[in-house]
């Protein structure tokens, strides 16, 4: 069972429905007594950074999530999500985040030409490694970003960039724990075999 | 780097999709979800599906394709069409779509573009303008094209992005339903005053104008039709082939 942490911060309608569509169990819940059951945690989010990370951790939240990423349970944030699990960000401010991922995250220095947000479909790109989160996928796969700020300084955790204008941060790992700045579960194929990838660790394989 | 967008448009009525030319004489097409689901399967980077209904029953029924949909396509879905509150992004988002249309809604009520942009975020809010050519001038007009509104389309597009508008769709009402392509001269001149994304509507006749839109309009990001690609005129995955060998940076789908 994946359990999809609903803390009041997004849709995500689409997210449970791209896990029903490759076969996995996917809860939406924002039950800690869940989380501590879970398989995998999949934290999603959208809007601001401040906000989410106030939502929580003032549910606690944050504790149960943190808890299974050190038992060694399977935890992938999307988007915002991701973002969440580095030591700080530079949006509107300085704020501090989950610490699970050194690095931080900053607006992307695009050159002024180039729009913000990043929106639309982007080519991924491994290094010299793939990581087995990208098994089912092609160096070069198409997947759907939409942001203004990406994670730096985090070079020992990033698993896959992408290009504009500047490089930018499109996954990252660290042992068990897991984000992608683009969304799987909007990108079409490529999304689902990475979300099926995820949906196949389980706890110790990381 | 990031492709050019080729989005088809389903207008929705009742459940079905419709799509008439410059807005009047609408015939009915197909089953939305099923046609959604062909699209994705052939490379549409995102869809849009328009709610042109009026009563609370056909309502019902619009959510309910979008659910269908959302539980069957997995790219971007945007919903437009009869959006005048925030309670009817909630409507449309919980059942799935990811961004938001506002048009005569947002004409009539400017602050819901910077409501909703504070509620769901920028990415989350499109501005939809329908412009005509009055004067030497473009105008926007409201009603599906019908009522000329006396704003200026550049100004008012300037205060849609200042507002927090996170995309612009501009349709032209000279060019709609005519398939002789695109009306790049407004088109340029919107890209002039837009920060955020563009995306054409209204025009497109094959694939070839397509081709000469991105050539010529470098900073238009994405393509929206509707009936060409239903009837066929026009296929999605023969387009972004022609796209890649014309060098415009596009997403290929493996079939």
């Amino acid at each position: 069972m994946t359990v999809i942490v609903d803390y009041g911060v997004g849709n995500l309608f689409s997210l449970s429905c791209s896990l029903a569509a490759i076969g996995e169990t996917g809860v939406v819940s924002s039950s800690k007594e869940l989380l501590a059951r879970a398989d995998r945690i999949i934290l999603p989010g959208v809007g601001a950074f401040a906000d989410a990370m106030e939502k929580l951790t003032s549910s606690g939240l944050s504790e149960s999530v943190c808890a299974a990423a050190a038992r060694g349970v399977p935890l992938l944030g999307i988007c915002l999500g991701m973002q969440l699990l580095f030591e700080t960000s530079f949006e509107y401010g300085t704020h501090p985040g989950l610490k699970l991922i050194e690095g931080c995250v900053k607006s992307i220095p695009v050159p002024e030409t180039l729009k913000i947000p990043h929106m639309g479909w982007n080519a991924l790109s491994f290094g010299k490694e793939k990581h087995p989160l990208f098994r089912y996928v092609s160096e070069g796969e198409y997947v759907y970003f939409v942001h203004s700020y990406a994670a730096a300084d985090c070079e020992k955790a990033l698993i896959a960039q992408t290009e504009y204008g500047v490089p930018v941060t499109a996954a990252v790992a660290k042992k068990n724990v897991l984000g992608c700045q683009f969304h799987p579960e909007k990108s079409g194929a490529a999304g689902l075999d990475i979300l099926k990838a995820f949906c196949e660790f389980r706890k110790g394989d990381l | 780097m990031i492709t050019k967008r080729i989005i088809p448009c389903l207008d929705v009525r009742d459940g079905r999709v419709v799509k008439g030319t410059n807005f009047e004489g609408l015939k009915e097409i197909a089953s939305p979800v099923e046609l959604a689901k062909h699209y994705s399967a052939c490379g549409a980077d995102e869809l849009v599906f328009y709610d042109i209904t009026a009563s609370a029953e056909g309502r019902d029924l619009f959510t309910d394709v979008l659910r269908k949909t959302a539980e069957n396509v997995f790219i971007p879905l945007t919903v437009g069409g009869g959006i005048r509150d925030l309670d009817d992004f909630d409507r449309v988002l919980k059942c799935g779509a990811d961004k938001v249309s506002v048009n005569s809604g947002a004409i009539r009520d400017p602050s819901l573009i910077g409501r909703a942009a504070k509620r769901y975020g920028d990415q989350c809010v499109v501005l939809s303008v329908d412009a005509k050519r009055i004067g030497g001038k473009y105008r926007v007009f409201a009603k599906g094209g019908r009522e000329d509104t006396g704003l200026d389309a550049l100004d008012w597009i300037r205060r849609g992005i200042d507002a927090g508008a996170g995309e612009i769709v501009l349709n032209s009402i000279d060019t709609d339903g005519v398939k002789r392509g695109f009306d790049l001269e407004m088109l340029r001149a919107v890209t002039e005053v837009s920060s955020v994304p563009v995306i054409a509507s209204g025009g497109a006749g094959s694939i070839r104008d397509f081709i000469t839109l991105f050539q010529t309009l470098p900073r238009v990001d994405a393509g929206l039709a509707a009936s060409i690609f239903h009837y066929g005129e026009v296929s999605i995955a023969e387009l972004k082939r022609e796209m890649q060998k014309n060098e415009i940076p596009v997403r290929i789908v493996k079939e």
